[in-house]
Formats: C-alpha cells, structure tokens, sequence
C-alpha cells in the first residue's frame, strides 16, 4: 500500500526544484497534491509542470508572503477538500552579499519569503491540520524546508543563514506547543546541504556572472568535491526524507531537524 | 507494502529484544535477510522461529569474536548492506559519585567500544561488498547525547560520545570514496520490554508511567515499531544523501523547553 493513499499534501513553490520533486513523490506515494506558487494558473511554465504531475494534483496560486493569500488558500483548501495532511513550507528565496551592502528592502524580501511565509502558512492551516490530525494513526505533519544554511553560518549568506535559522527554531516551537496541546500535528524541519536545483544554478551563474569563477559548471564541480560523498543531492533525495516525515512511519519524529547534506556539516 | 530492502543483507546487534528485535521484524518485512545479535538465546530462538532472521549468540564487546562472527554472517549471506549497532547497556550506572568502576568499563565497553567494533567490521565488510563499497550503518545513541542524566553517567556519556564516532565513521567512508553512509538515532523513552518491568516493579505503576510518558511534550513513550521505522529509512537507499546526520525521533523532548 502507498504511505499517503487518501492524504491531501499542500507544498509551496512547488514548480521547480525541491518543490516539485516533493510534489511528484508525494503523487507517487498516492495524495491528492496542492501545488502552490507564484505563477497565474495560466502561464505556460505553469500549465506545463502541472501536467507532468497528472489530475491527482491541483494548482494553487499562492505568494507565501500575502495574508491574504493565506486566508484564500485555508477556506479554498477546507471547502474543497476538508482536510490537510501535510504542509510543506518549502518556497523560498535566497539572499547574498556582503552584509554591509545588503538593502534593507532585500533583507525584508528574504525574510519574509522564507519566514513569514512560513509562519502564515501555519497560522492559517493549523486548525484544520489538527482535525485531521487527531483522525489518522500519526498525525498531520508540517515539514518546513530549512538548510545547513540554518545550521551553521556562511560568508555573505547572511540574510538567508538568518532566515533559514528561524525556520529551524520556529519548527520546534510549534512542535512543542502542538504536542503538548495533543493536536495531532507533527512539525519538523530538513536541512538540505546543496541541491541541483534552478535556484542554485541561478546563484552559481550569478557568481560567475561577477567573475569569481570561469563557470557557473566550475562552481558547481567545486561544490561536489567539497561535499565528503562526493557529489551535491538530486531533488529527489530531499524529497525522499520529506515523504518519511509525511507518513505515518514517522509517527513520533516531532521537533527533529533532518539534515540531508551528504557529510557537509559532519566533517 | 512496498519492500524498501529488498535485496539486501542487514545485521543487527542486540537483536534479542526491545528496539533491536524490533528492528529485525521491520526489516524482515522490508525483504531484507537478518542476522541478529545477542546473548538470550531463548528470545533469539523465538525471533528467529518468527521471522527466518538467524541468530548468532555473540556479545559487541567481545573483540577477539568479531572475525569469527563476519566470517560466519558473509558466508551465510555473501554481503553486508546494513549495520544496525544497536546493543546497549545501562545496568551498573550510576551518578559519579555512586558509579563503580566496574559498572563504569561495563557500560563504555559495550557501549562505546562495543559500537566502535561493529562499525569497525561492518565497513570492512561492506569495502568488500560485490559490485563495489556500499552500505549504511545506523548508530543507536539516545536523546541522553542531548540531555545528560545525573544518575546515569556511563550510559549519557557514551551516548554523547556516539555522536562523534559516527560522524567520524562518516567522514572516514566518505573521504574513502566508499558509498558508505553512518548516521545515529536518538529515541526519546521508549516502551520496550525493559521499560514496562521498571515500571510494573516500581512502588506505584501509574504513576510510574505517567512520568515517563510525561517526559515527552507528545504526552507519550515511542513504541518500538515506530524507531524501526526510521531505521528502516536511513537504512534503505532513500536515504542516499544522508550520512554524518543525528536523528532525532523523542516527541518533541529535546526541541526545547516545555512551556506553562
């Protein structure tokens, strides 16, 4: 029997990437699958990806950092649906740059991408996670996407080291809190180390773009040999720790942070 | 279910009872071929009759045993896919003023040096896996490496030391070019076997259970299902990026602070 038969999964920014990884082996592992990001339901991009994940998942336009797009997706997702079993809080932009030359309007952005969209997405569907939560052997499961970045402190990274600390923090909070008041969610962070990912091709290209390496490909050859197993994860390989904490194999996982770096914080 | 491991050969170290026995059940049903570990050979022979898992009576401090152990699970099994270094010890504890040294070398032998042991052979058995060095090694330590108990001093001690053996391990098999991967565990309280006698001795039992269960902000002990169930996944080839890591599986106990 697949893990998530009969379970509805909300992940964010769920186009690309991690994201989209998540979505699919959620979909594999049988739930219905809310993606949500950025993009209209109309955009090419869009409607290409949401194809390739076939009728079991449904589009949800969604800015993480808008309330309001929050209190939408909450009665949309309780109408349509009655339930929520798993929320991935994986959207997230990245921020970098000498401290001294970070716009104040660029460390909001990173902030309130990665934290406030974290925390609106569990504000806003905590209640109706709870009830289904006390309904299903181990649980609703919120899982927030962090990074050894929230672990350990990197040179110019330092607006998403901060948000992606506060993640961390902010997940075991609310696992206290949720467990003591027995409301049947579970919440934990993952900590990917680096991932091939658009966003991180992005970066490298950026950095090679300033002319601090040959390539963009240069970087990212570098980042293998740096990681001890010798190479940076497939999307797929955060996916796979994400499908265990949705499931009820990780029934009493609460407040525990996974790190999926392949050795990078160990050595 | 999907079988997650199947294919592969695991052992496990004190495989008899509680977490371990556990663990031979889940892995069994995964598909994959167990060899276990221990010293009740009455428990040993009834896991065994349950699940096709071979016992082999060894005890993980016992070095001058560990050859001739390997020699006997690779020629019954012809590889090694996973190590569960599981056995443990806690009888003989104390605080440090009351701890014997006895009890005190007791409980790092097998603790500590007992675990250095199995992953000791388990990667010198997985380097020679046919089609190349693979493997994944799961350390069991305790939320004890976080939370230290006064009246237990070897067993937080060693508990605590087990997260830098397995990292070490980690970076070893890493820096080796091995695809094999280490990573410990840290349960919380557990209900096993040994648990449930403490407290159906103890003065008053209620009671007695209701402060282990409060321990944790899940308001509950682990079942013992639900630990195999993450060895389970860190064993598997799911958690192929994984290695170097502590996972944490306690209901919320070493998150932070319980609050009014």
């Amino acid at each position: 029997m697949k893990r998530l038969e009969g379970r509805v999964a909300l992940v964010t920014g769920g186009l690309r990437g991690i994201g989209a990884a998540i979505v699919e082996r959620f979909l594999a592992e049988g739930a219905d699958v809310l993606c949500a990001d950025l993009k209209p339901a109309d955009d090419p991009d869009a409607a290409r990806a949401m194809k390739e994940f076939g009728p079991r998942a449904l589009y949800l336009q969604l800015n993480v950092a808008h309330e309001a797009d929050w209190e939408r997706a909450s009665a949309e997702i309780a109408r349509a649906h009655r339930r929520l079993d798993v929320l991935v809080n994986n959207a997230g932009v990245d921020g970098v740059g000498a401290v001294e030359t970070i716009t104040f309007e660029s460390w909001r952005r990173v902030m309130s991408v990665n934290v406030d969209g974290a925390f609106l997405g569990v504000k806003h569907l905590t209640r109706l996670m709870s009830e289904t939560g006390k309904k299903t052997p181990g649980g609703a499961s919120i899982i927030n996407i962090s990074s050894i970045m929230g672990l350990v402190g990197y040179s110019e990274t330092s607006s998403y080291n901060a948000s992606k600390g506060a993640i961390r923090l902010f997940t075991k909070a609310i696992a206290i809190e949720f467990a003591q008041k027995r409301m049947g969610v579970r919440a934990n962070s993952i900590h990917p180390g680096f991932v091939k990912t658009p966003l991180l091709d992005f970066g490298m290209q950026r950095w090679a773009d300033q002319g601090l390496a040959p390539s963009a490909q240069a970087l990212i050859d570098g980042l293998d040999a740096a990681t001890p197993l010798g190479r940076i994860a497939r999307p797929e390989e955060i996916a796979a720790p994400a499908a265990f904490l949705a499931s009820d194999d990780a029934s009493y996982v609460t407040g525990a942070e996974l790190v999926v770096d392949g050795g990078w914080t160990a050595q | 279910m999907e079988k997650r491991l199947q294919g592969k050969v695991a052992l496990i170290t004190g495989g008899t009872s509680g977490i371990g026995a556990g663990s031979v059940r889940r892995f069994v049903r995964e598909g994959a071929r167990v060899a276990f570990t221990g010293s009740n050979a009455e428990a040993a022979a009834k896991l065994s009759a349950e699940t096709g898992a071979v016992f082999f009576s060894h005890r993980v401090e016992d070095a001058p045993a560990w050859p001739g152990l390997m020699d006997e699970v690779l020629g019954r099994f012809g590889r090694l896919d996973i190590a569960f270094a599981n056995a443990g010890i806690e009888s003989g504890d104390g605080s440090v003023e009351s701890i014997a040294l006895e009890g005190w070398e007791k409980i790092i032998a097998v603790n500590l040096t007992g675990v250095m042991l199995t992953a000791k052979h388990a990667v010198t058995a997985m380097r020679a896996n046919p089609g190349g060095p693979t493997g994944s090694i799961i350390v069991n330590s305790s939320m004890s490496a976080y939370k230290p108990m006064g009246n237990f001093i070897a067993y937080s001690v060693t508990k605590g030391a087990l997260v830098n053996l397995t990292k070490s391990v980690a970076i070893h098999c890493a820096n080796q070019k091995t695809k094999i991967r280490c990573n410990s565990i840290h349960p919380g309280v557990v209900e096993t076997d040994m648990i449930r006698g403490v407290i159906d001795r103890s003065p008053d039992p209620k009671v007695a259970r209701a402060t282990f269960e409060g321990m944790a902000p899940m308001g509950r002990m682990a079942q013992v299902e639900e630990v195999a169930a993450l060895v389970a996944f860190l064993a598997s080839d799911e958690a192929a990026f994984i290695t170097g890591s502590e996972y944490g599986i306690d209901g919320g106990s070493t998150a932070g602070m319980m609050g009014v």
